[in-house]
């Protein structure tokens, strides 16, 4: 009897092992300090794109240690500090020119190591976004936007939200996955306005 | 084939593209008709022109030690052997106490058998639009690669040192950080995304992970260059607005280990065609 219960205690043992070596021998958050050590031996840097880029900031931070869910006291506190840094323009006006933010939403340059530092950059938009009925190459890891005045109106409270959404998306929803352009310094105050014009002014294609 | 021939076809193959893309753009959905059109490419691919170029290179005595790589480079397949060593690589070699890519193992062969020096091989190591050649390094992998042509992805995440190189990719790919908050799962973490029209795949699963590493080393039509893994890691970093990732060093090892290791039990198709 003893010897049929040490037997399958070592099967049951053997088992185990075999589990445990095709598994991860460690946790996820050890994983995740591996990688980041790796990464910052393994990065160089080149052009604009300096070694600190892949230092986190606190909301990198929150995000990563949390799988992009963080718990709600640490995501209400972040969030309400990114929303209080948001520089809104100091003449209170929010609307620029559509047609000019037609052209930053199609451009997609800027902040990598093959661009030259002192151009401006790009939005982007339309690497994530629907936006203009006439473009059709757009992406869709972001919502469309089509409309997007149409359905929201054109009152000072939309603007002043369009207006900071662009700054500094992580304002609102901490772990989302769009850049904070006014935060970064990637698109400045005219730029921005260009682009709530783009999605506001009734005169855009976007809500024709 | 000889090179000759080879290289009159990539003319015409080049042609070609050029006509059947400009009839892509005007169709619904280019993605469609470019897949269309590679699949009818790989019937004579140019990839086979570097894959020639690779086997010289594999079997010549070359370098300060006067080696072959054919005679003193274990891909883990035995001595010298490249058939089905793209396919299981990355793995753990004990000579060199890491975990290493195909084009990683075959630097760490050039340096440590034949005496090349890693500086000389990493300044430039793969081909630009303005270059006539493809650095030897790349037909070195390509021909490596090619002796897994239509076979399985057989990574071996049984090893504990292989696993954690899985891991640390996979956390890796999460690892948000740079200007714009970027990982690579914020393209490629979920299904059925694009990026204007280019389809992203989702790494985290065995669909999306094959269609990360399948087709490279490739033909790349833009530029009509050819390029590794090695190089398409590199470019996904730049436009995620990071740093560069040093050449063949353990975090692109790391995340070539998460996407083929997830690509477990797909065949691999052998030097491919890319946009």
């Amino acid at each position: 009897m003893k010897t049929l219960l040490f037997a399958a205690g070592a099967t049951v043992a053997t088992l185990l092992l075999a589990a445990c070596a095709s598994g991860p021998r460690l946790s996820e958050a050890e994983y995740r300090q591996m990688a980041i050590d790796t990464i910052k031996r393994d990065f160089q840097a080149k052009g604009q794109a300096k070694h600190e880029r892949v230092t986190q900031d606190e909301v990198q931070q929150a995000c990563n240690s949390y799988l992009n869910n963080p718990p709600n006291e640490l995501m209400v506190k972040l969030t309400s500090a990114q929303l209080a840094a948001v520089k809104l323009p100091a003449d209170g006006k929010y609307l620029g020119d559509w047609k000019e933010g037609e052209k930053i939403a199609q451009s997609g340059r800027g902040f990598t190591w093959s661009d030259k530092a002192d151009e401006p950059a790009g939005g982007n938009c339309y690497n994530c976004h629907q936006i203009g009925p006439q473009e059709t190459s757009f992406g869709t890891i972001g919502p469309s936007l089509l409309a997007y005045g149409k359905t929201r109106g054109n009152s000072p409270e939309i603007q002043k939200y369009t207006y900071s959404k662009i700054f500094n998306a992580k304002a609102f929803n901490l772990c989302s996955e769009m850049p904070r352009f006014g935060h970064a310094g990637a698109l400045n105050e005219q730029q921005i306005k260009h682009l709530v014009a783009l999605l506001l002014d009734p005169a855009s294609p976007v809500n024709k | 084939m000889n090179i000759a021939s080879s290289g009159l076809r990539l003319l015409s193959c080049t042609a070609a593209l050029a006509l059947s893309l400009s009839a892509a753009a005007q169709a619904k959905d280019p993605n469609a008709e470019f897949e269309k059109f590679r699949a009818e490419m790989e019937e004579s691919n140019p990839a086979e022109l570097f894959e020639i170029k690779g086997e010289e290179l594999w079997k010549a005595r070359r370098g300060p030690k006067n080696v072959s790589l054919a005679e003193s480079c274990d891909l883990g397949q035995g001595m010298g052997k490249v058939e089905a060593a793209y396919v299981k690589m990355p793995r753990y070699f004990a000579d060199a106490d890491a975990v290493m890519d195909a084009e990683r193992r075959i630097v760490w062969c050039m340096v440590e058998k034949q005496g090349f020096k890693f500086d000389d091989i990493a300044k430039k190591p793969f081909q630009g639009g303005n270059d006539n050649n493809a650095p030897e390094i790349t037909n070195l992998v390509t021909y490596v690669a090619s002796g897994s042509r239509n076979m399985k992805f057989d990574i071996p995440l049984g090893d504990p040192k292989v696993r954690d190189a899985f891991e640390t990719g996979k956390a890796t790919a999460a690892y948000r950080a740079g200007p714009y908050d970027f990982s690579c799962n914020t393209c490629h973490g979920v299904d059925g995304k694009r990026i204007r029209m280019q389809n992203l795949p989702n790494l985290a699963t065995p669909e999306g992970a094959i269609k990360g590493v399948q087709g490279w080393p490739g033909y790349r039509m833009t530029g009509g260059v050819m390029l590794t893994s090695q190089w398409r890691m590199n470019d996904c970093f730049r436009q995620q607005r990071f740093p560069e990732p040093k050449y063949a060093s353990q975090a692109v090892t790391n995340l070539l280990t998460y996407m083929s290791g997830n690509s477990n039990g797909q065949i691999y198709k052998g030097p491919g065609i890319k946009r």
